[in-house]
C-alpha cells in the first residue's frame, strides 16, 4: 500500500511538518529544528523510492488525487526529470534544514531596534516547511493550474523567509513581491488563454488537444505560451528580467539564501522544461514558432551579463547572486539550443548547479557566521582559521569553473557540444568566456584566502595575525551538510554517465531526438 | 520609467488584442472551455458526490487538492504576516505613531455592532453548513465569521478584542483548520484510498461511498471555515497595529 | 465599422478586462508610492478574476447548483444531460478564481505588512526617498 501512495507522501510530510511546528512546537527551538529535519529526511527517503519506482520499472507513475480520472481531477505524474528533481529538492531542503540548526537562532531574532520575538525561529522552520513543500508539489503536479497555486506557495514563503533578513531586505523583498507576483499573473493569465481555447486544464490532455492542426495556427495559444514562458523567465531572473534577484537574495539570512538560491531558480527552469514539452511540443515551439535564435542569443547575453557582474561585486553573496543569473542563462540556452545534447546537458545542469550553488552558499554562509562579515576580505585566512570549509569552497569553486571530475564539467560539456551541433557560435563562446571569468572570480578569492601576509600588508590584519594558527571552524550542524554537498558535486560528477544514461536521457521529447 | 512601463503595457496590451479575434464570443454554450472538461461536472455531481452545488464539489472533491494548497495559502499569509510584522510591546512608544490616537469609544458603533456580530455570525455558520446546496461554503463563511470579529475590533478596540481571543489560540486554531483538511484527507490513506479520496470514510461513518464523498465536503469546509476566520482576523490585528497588538485603528 | 461595433460588442468582456490589466500593470511598474503600486497590483489580479469567470458563463443559464436534497436524489432529477449542460453555468473557472482570490488575498496581506516594515525602516514609502536614503 505505502509503495502506492510515496509520490502524495513526499510532499505530504513536509506539509505536515509545518502544521506540527505550529501546534506543538510554538515555545522551543529544539523541537523545532527537529519535526524540520525529521521530516524532511523523511520526504528524501521518499523521493529516494519513488525514483527507485520509476528506474526499476520505467515506467511513468500517475497519482490520481481523491480517485478521480485524470482531465476531471488533479493527479500527480512523475517521469524521470520530476524524479530527479524531487530528490535534488527534497535533498537540497535536507541537507540545509541540518545546516541551519546553529544559523536560524543566531541570525533570525536580529536585534533590530527592539524587535526580538521568541516565536520567530518556530514561525522562520513553519515557512520553511511550506516553501519546499510547495516546491516539491511544483514537480510532482500534472495540473496547469494546480501548478500556479503552488508557485504562489512557495512565493508568499519565501518572502516572507528574504524579509526575515531585515534592514534593507524589506524593500528589496518587495521589489521582488511585485515582480513575483507579475510573472505568476502572467503565468496564470497564459494558462486562462489555453483554457477558453482547450477546456482543460490537465498537462497530458492539454498536449493531446494542443496537437490539433486548428489550436496550432491559433494566434491565442501563441499568446498564451509568450504568457507562461515570459512569466517563468520572470520567476527565474532570465537576463533582462532579472532585477529583483541580487538584491533579495543578498541581503537575505544565511540559511534563507542557502534554500532559496539554489531550489527556487532550478524549480522555474523545471518548470520551463515541464511546460514545454509536456504541454506544448518542441514540435511545435522550435518548427512553429521559431524562436531559438533569439532566445539563445539573449541566453549568451544572461551568461556574459552575469559573470562579468560577478567580476566586479566585493560582496560574496552577491557576486554568486550574478553567477546565479549567469547559470540561469546557461539552461535556459541549453533548453532553446533545440537538440538533444542542449537539452541533455541543461536539465544535468539543474541537478549539478543546484549543488554546486548550495555548496558555495553554504560554505559562504560558514565564514560570515564566523566572521561577520560577507565581504570578499572575509575570506583572508581562512585555509588556516577553517580547513574543512575551505575545502568545500574549493570544491564548490572547481565545479563552478568546470574542471573534471567535479559535475560542472560534464553539464558545460554537454552544453557546448549541443552548441556546436546547433552552430550557435555565440552561445558557446559566452559559455567558455563565462567558464574563464568564473575561474579569474574564485581563483582571486582562493588567493586572499590562503595567503595571510597580505592582510597583513593591508594594516588591518593585526588580530588576524595574532590567531592565524588557531582553527577557528564552524560548529559541526554545519561542517556535516557542507562536506556531504561537496562530495555530492564528485559524486554526480562521477556518476554523470549513468544519470545521464538512466535519467536525463529518458526524458528528451521525441521531437529532439 | 513611466515610459518603459507605458512600453510593456501597450506591447502586452497590442499581444492580447491580436487574441482577441480568436477568442469566442461572451456566453457563446459551445466555446471550448464550456463543452470539455466542465460537462462532466455538471452531468455527473449529483450521481457521484450528492451535492447538487457543482461549485462546492468541484472545489472540494473534484478539484480538493487544489483547495487544500488555497487554505494553505491563507495560513501561510497569516504566518508570514505575523512573522514580519509582530514585534514585542515595550519599545513602541520612542516611534512616532504612523496612524491617528484614536478618541474615545463611540456608543452607538457599539450598541450596533453589538447587535449585528452575533447575526452574523449565525449567517455564516448557515453559510459553510449549507454551502453543498445553496451558494456558499467554507471561504464565504470564514471570511464572515472573521469579518464580525473585524467589526467589533473596530467598534471597541483590537485590545479588547484580543483578550477574548488570545492570538496564541488564534494561531492555534488557524493551524488546526488546515490540519482537519490536511487529516481528513490522510486519514483516507489508512483506509485504503487514495489522498482526499472521501469514499474511503464510507466503511467508517457506515454511510454509502456517494454521501461519503458528501460529508468528507462538509469535513474540508469545517476546516477551512476555521482557518479563514482566524486567519483574517489576524491580518486584521497585525495590519492594523503594526504588529504591536495594541489598540489598533 | 458596423462589423467591427458588433465584434467588439460580442467580445466585450475581454475589452473591458484588458483595460483594467493595463491599468493594473502600468500602475505597478511606474508609480512611485509602494501604496499606490499595491493597488496596481490588486487591480492586476482583479482584472485576471474578471477573465476567467467572463469564460464560465453561458447565454441563457443559471447559477451552477440544482434542485435538490439529501436524500431525495432519485425524486428530483428530471432533467436530461443536455438540458443540465445547456442550463446551468460552467462551473469550474469559478472555483479557480475562488482560488486565485485567495492567493490574492494572501499577496495583499503581505505586501502591506512590507510596507509597513519599509515605512519603519526609512520613514517613507515613495521609492525615490527610499532610494536616496540607501544611497547614503
Amino acid at each position: 500500500m505505502i509503495k502506492e501512495q510515496l509520490p502524495i507522501l513526499i510532499l505530504a510530510v513536509p506539509l505536515l511538518a509545518s502544521f506540527a511546528i505550529t501546534l506543538f512546537a510554538r515555545k522551543s527551538k529544539i523541537a523545532a529544528f527537529a519535526l524540520l529535519v525529521g521530516a524532511m529526511g523523511m520526504s528524501f527517503v521518499f523521493a529516494i523510492g519513488v525514483m527507485r519506482q520509476i528506474l526499476d520499472t520505467g515506467r511513468v507513475i500517475h497519482y490520481h488525487i481523491g480517485n478521480w480520472q485524470p482531465p476531471f481531477g488533479i493527479e500527480l505524474v512523475i517521469d524521470h526529470l520530476n524524479a530527479m528533481v524531487l530528490v535534488l529538492v527534497s535533498g537540497a531542503a535536507f541537507l540545509t534544514a541540518i545546516y541551519s540548526k546553529n544559523t536560524v537562532p543566531a541570525e533570525v531574532p536580529y536585534r533590530f531596534p527592539g524587535e526580538e520575538v521568541p516565536e520567530r525561529v518556530p514561525n522562520y522552520y513553519t515557512l520553511y516547511a511550506l516553501l519546499v513543500t510547495g516546491l516539491l508539489g511544483i514537480v510532482a503536479t500534472g495540473d496547469a493550474f494546480n501548478m500556479f497555486v503552488l508557485l504562489e506557495i512557495s512565493a508568499l514563503s519565501s518572502y516572507a523567509l528574504l524579509a526575515l533578513g531585515g534592514g534593507r531586505a524589506y524593500f528589496a523583498t518587495f521589489k521582488y513581491l511585485i515582480v513575483g507576483t507579475i510573472g505568476a499573473c502572467f503565468y496564470l493569465l497564459g494558462v486562462g488563454y489555453l483554457y477558453i481555447k482547450t477546456g482543460s486544464l490537465n498537462m497530458p490532455d492539454l498536449k493531446v488537444i494542443l496537437t490539433s492542426p486548428a489550436l496550432a495556427e491559433s494566434p491565442t495559444v501563441m499568446i498564451a505560451f509568450m504568457l507562461i514562458i515570459t512569466g517563468i523567465w520572470i520567476k527565474m531572473a532570465f537576463f533582462p528580467l532579472h532585477g529583483w534577484l541580487p538584491n533579495a537574495y543578498t541581503y537575505a539570512s544565511t540559511t534563507t539564501s542557502c534554500l532559496v538560491a539554489p531550489l527556487m531558480t532550478k524549480v522555474s527552469v523545471y518548470m520551463m522544461i515541464r511546460l514545454m514539452f509536456s504541454v506544448f511540443s518542441a514540435h511545435y515551439i522550435f518548427d512553429r514558432l521559431g524562436w531559438q535564435n533569439g532566445v539563445v542569443w539573449l541566453a549568451a547575453a544572461a551568461i556574459l551579463f552575469g559573470s562579468i557582474s560577478a567580476l566586479g561585486q566585493t560582496n560574496l553573496k552577491r557576486m554568486l547572486c550574478y553567477i546565479i543569473v549567469a547559470e540561469v542563462g546557461y539552461m535556459v540556452g541549453g533548453v532553446w539550443l533545440a537538440n538533444a545534447d542542449g537539452l541533455i546537458g541543461a536539465t544535468y545542469h539543474i541537478l549539478s548547479d543546484a549543488m554546486m550553488t548550495l555548496c558555495l552558499f553554504m560554505a559562504v554562509g560558514a565564514v560570515i557566521y564566523k566572521t561577520g562579515d560577507a565581504s570578499l576580505y572575509a575570506m583572508r585566512g581562512i585555509f588556516r582559521k577553517m580547513p574543512v570549509t575551505s575545502v568545500v569552497f574549493v570544491i564548490g569553486a572547481l565545479a563552478m569553473i568546470g574542471i573534471p571530475p567535479t559535475c560542472g564539467f560534464f553539464s558545460k560539456w554537454y552544453l557546448v557540444s549541443g552548441a556546436i551541433e546547433a552552430r550557435h557560435w555565440g552561445f558557446a563562446v559566452a559559455l567558455l568566456i563565462s567558464s574563464l571569468i568564473n575561474a579569474v572570480i574564485f581563483f582571486r578569492i582562493i588567493e586572499i584566502g590562503y595567503f595571510p601576509l597580505f592582510d597583513e600588508q593591508e594594516g588591518e590584519g593585526g588580530h588576524h595575525a595574532h590567531d592565524r594558527a588557531v582553527i577557528a571552524e564552524a560548529p559541526f550542524s554545519m561542517l556535516l551538510p557542507m562536506v556531504l554537498t561537496a562530495l555530492s558535486l564528485i559524486a554526480i560528477g562521477l556518476y554523470s554517465n549513468e544519470i545521464i544514461t538512466g535519467l536525463v536521457g529518458r526524458t528528451i521529447p521525441a521531437g529532439l531526438l | 520609467m513611466k515610459l518603459l512601463s507605458l512600453v510593456i503595457s501597450l506591447t502586452l496590451g497590442f499581444l492580447l488584442l491580436l487574441a482577441t479575434a480568436d477568442l469566442p464570443d461572451w456566453g457563446d454554450p459551445q466555446s471550448p472551455a464550456s463543452i470539455h472538461v466542465s460537462n462532466y461536472y455538471i452531468e455527473n455531481s449529483v450521481e457521484q458526490t450528492s451535492v447538487p452545488n457543482f461549485v462546492t464539489s468541484v472545489l472540494a472533491d473534484y478539484r480538493g487538492y487544489d483547495t487544500m494548497f488555497e487554505t494553505i495559502v491563507i495560513f501561510c499569509a497569516g504566518i508570514t504576516v505575523l512573522t514580519i510584522l509582530r514585534r514585542s510591546h515595550r519599545q513602541k512608544k520612542k516611534e512616532v505613531r504612523p496612524r491617528p490616537a484614536r478618541e474615545g469609544k463611540d456608543l452607538i458603533l457599539i450598541s450596533a455592532a453589538r447587535i449585528i456580530a452575533p447575526m452574523m455570525q449565525i449567517f455564516a455558520l448557515y453559510v459553510v453548513a449549507h454551502g453543498h446546496h445553496s451558494p456558499g461554503g467554507g471561504f464565504q463563511g470564514g471570511v464572515i465569521l472573521g469579518s464580525s470579529f473585524i467589526l467589533l475590533a473596530l467598534a471597541y478596540d483590537l485590545e479588547t478584542i484580543l483578550k477574548r481571543l488570545k492570538e496564541r489560540s488564534v494561531i492555534i486554531m488557524s493551524g488546526i483548520g488546515v490540519a482537519i483538511y490536511m487529516g481528513i484527507g490522510m486519514i483516507c490513506l489508512f483506509l485504503g484510498g487514495n489522498f482526499l479520496d472521501y469514499s474511503a470514510w464510507s466503511s467508517v461513518l457506515g454511510v454509502s461511498a456517494v454521501e461519503a464523498r458528501s460529508h468528507g465536503m462538509l469535513g474540508v469546509e469545517i476546516g477551512v471555515a476555521v482557518t479563514v476566520m482566524y486567519i483574517m482576523f489576524s491580518l486584521y490585528a497585525d495590519l492594523s497595529s503594526g504588529g504591536e497588538m495594541d489598540e489598533g485603528l | 465599422m458596423n462589423e467591427i461595433l458588433t465584434a467588439i460588442i460580442a467580445k466585450y468582456n475581454y475589452w473591458s478586462f484588458l483595460i483594467l490589466l493595463l491599468i493594473g500593470l502600468h500602475a505597478m511598474i511606474s508609480k512611485n508610492n509602494l501604496v499606490k503600486k499595491v493597488i496596481g497590483m490588486s487591480i492586476f489580479q482583479s482584472a485576471i478574476i474578471l477573465f476567467y469567470v467572463s469564460i464560465g458563463y453561458k447565454k441563457g443559464a443559471t447559477i451552477p447548483i440544482t434542485e435538490h436534497g439529501h436524500g431525495h436524489a432519485n425524486e428530483v432529477v428530471h432533467q436530461t444531460a443536455a438540458e443540465m449542460v445547456a442550463g446551468f453555468a460552467n462551473p469550474l473557472p469559478h472555483v479557480l478564481m475562488l482560488t486565485a482570490i485567495v492567493v490574492g488575498v494572501g499577496t495583499l496581506g503581505v505586501a502591506l505588512a512590507l510596507v509597513q516594515k519599509i515605512h519603519r525602516v526609512y520613514g517613507t514609502i515613495e521609492e525615490d526617498e527610499i532610494l536616496e536614503k540607501i544611497k547614503e
